[in-house]
């Protein structure tokens, strides 16, 4: 078992209890979990090639080109996994650009879908790199909007953060960032030293490891290990 | 009924300093690259471009022909960032409308439907309302929830590019997804459609189904045979994305 692979579960617990919604990966380690999910607790998930098709599991099941997926957003079955080059304490996320927005020091996508996922459906976030550059106080554009923005939301619900050093959610009725647990061989001191703001720790507790069987199957889904490539 | 082929370049010279030019495609996918090469070609300038951003974007900055920017995002799909965007943004070369993809979409949609806004609930909370202080929200008149009136995104000018076309704008796309073209040329004044290849009529009702055909006659006022007009980006079945060429693009714009 590597830290990867308990990345991968970590990712696949997020769609515990999702039934029939299109689940919406974005990167390897999400989707290698989407397709664990898939493969055990949540069978009903629907999943996309990253193109126009839905995948089941033998093979192309329906059509969902762009268009259809923004109707997919505004009814709200759906739950997406975005990254974050900035996710801050309420869960706010920026993809646009670093610094100010007028004139940019670095260029990054653009809001992209952020704020039209985290208005209307579950979302969560993967950090393949967990620094304090990527946990900040403050983001410097909300494209995924956070706790302390979505008073008038009332389908907002950014579900939970998985990072390589462990899994973070946003309990009420403050909902600030917790550290809901550590990945096994990480320290909570280690989390702390590279978040760049407090994180409530009282009830962290340890990630779980895969099973034998979600070790099988997720060298089955990705036998390349490109997960491994964090 | 009427034969709308034309060239490229005319297609470029009916394009004036200053108009909103709504570009098809999405990302680095099927986009009307000829008729961008047409552009870069011409002397326009001061241009607003509406686009799902991908390369057309980043040429379109570096040749100097863009004032501002309607967008949710620009990438080259295999390459996050295009170089060339980063730079016109970085050193504020352009103003830009930053919106969520699904508000440019709305925005397409309600310019169809010649409505002046259409409620959406993406935007509201994020930085989307903070950056464009034009943006205005509307309280339902049944039972009061507050959304986002996003604008009709009125465009002068539409450019796309499909598979196949006969000659008088009957347009099909053959590959899995149409992206937002027909939309693109509903909120347009001026409509050009360049293509793969033109064959007649018949010939499009048997090369695909009947959802295949996108654009019919209404919706189109210029038709440009353009073979490998989307390249590099993917035009599929026609052809998947010249990765090579993208990244020679890629390469020569950060150097």
């Amino acid at each position: 078992m590597s830290r990867a692979d308990v990345c991968v579960t970590a990712c696949a617990d997020l769609f515990a209890g999702d039934g029939e919604v299109l689940a919406s990966p974005m990167g390897p380690i999400p989707l290698l979990g989407a397709k664990l999910a898939r493969a055990t607790t949540e069978p009903d998930l629907l999943l996309s090639d990253g193109q126009a098709y839905l995948l089941g599991a033998e093979g192309v099941e329906g059509w969902l080109p762009y268009r259809k997926v923004f109707d997919v957003v505004a009814h709200g079955s759906r739950h997406v996994v975005m990254g974050a080059n900035q996710i801050d304490r309420f869960g706010n996320q920026n993809i646009s650009c670093i610094g100010e927005h007028a004139r940019p020091a670095r260029q990054l996508l653009g809001v992209r879908g952020a704020p039209g996922n985290t208005a209307n459906h579950k979302t969560s976030y993967w950090v393949p790199r967990h620094s304090k550059r990527v946990f900040v106080s403050d983001v410097d554009v909300v494209s995924g909007v956070g706790y302390n923005n979505a008073a008038e939301l009332r389908f907002h619900h950014v579900h939970r953060v998985v990072s390589n050093l462990g899994v973070f959610d946003f309990p009420a009725p403050e909902h600030r960032m917790r550290l809901l647990s550590v990945h096994p061989g990480v320290t909570v001191q280690e989390v702390l030293d590279n978040t760049g703001f407090d994180l409530d720790t009282s009830g962290t507790g340890l990630t779980r490891e895969p099973t034998e069987r979600e070790l099988a199957l997720i060298e089955q889904l990705d036998p390349q290990r490109s997960r491994e490539k964090l | 009924m009427r034969d709308k082929t034309m060239t490229a370049a005319e297609v470029a010279a009916q394009v004036a300093d200053g108009m909103t030019v709504g570009i098809g495609g999405w990302g680095s996918r099927r986009k009307p690259m000829a008729l961008v090469q047409a552009l870069l070609d011409s002397p326009v300038r001061g241009l607003t471009v509406v686009s799902y951003g991908g390369p057309e974007v980043g040429m379109l900055c570096a040749a100097g022909k863009v004032a501002e920017l309607v967008y949710g995002f620009v990438s080259l799909d295999t390459i996050p960032y295009d170089p060339n965007f980063q730079r016109a943004r970085q050193s504020g070369q352009i103003a830009v409308r930053e919106l969520d993809e699904g508000m440019l979409h709305c925005g397409l949609q309600a310019a169809a439907h010649r409505l002046p806004f259409l409620p959406i609930r993406a935007g509201l909370g994020s930085d989307v309302l903070r950056l464009n202080p034009g943006l205005k929200t509307i309280r339902s008149p049944y039972g009061g929830e507050e959304l986002v009136a996003m604008p009709a995104l009125e465009l002068d000018v539409a450019l796309i590019h499909l598979n196949r076309a006969d000659r008088h704008g009957n347009g099909q796309y053959l590959g899995p997804d149409p992206y937002f073209d027909d939309l693109f040329c509903l909120a347009a004044k001026h409509r050009f459609l360049s293509c793969e290849r033109i064959v007649p009529t018949a010939e499009l009702i048997a090369g695909g189904p009947p959802q295949s055909l996108l654009t019919n006659r209404l919706m189109v006022d210029g038709v440009v045979e353009a073979p490998g007009g989307a390249g590099f980006t993917s035009c599929v079945p026609d052809y998947e994305r010249d990765e090579s060429a993208q990244r020679r693009y890629y390469e020569a714009a950060i150097s």
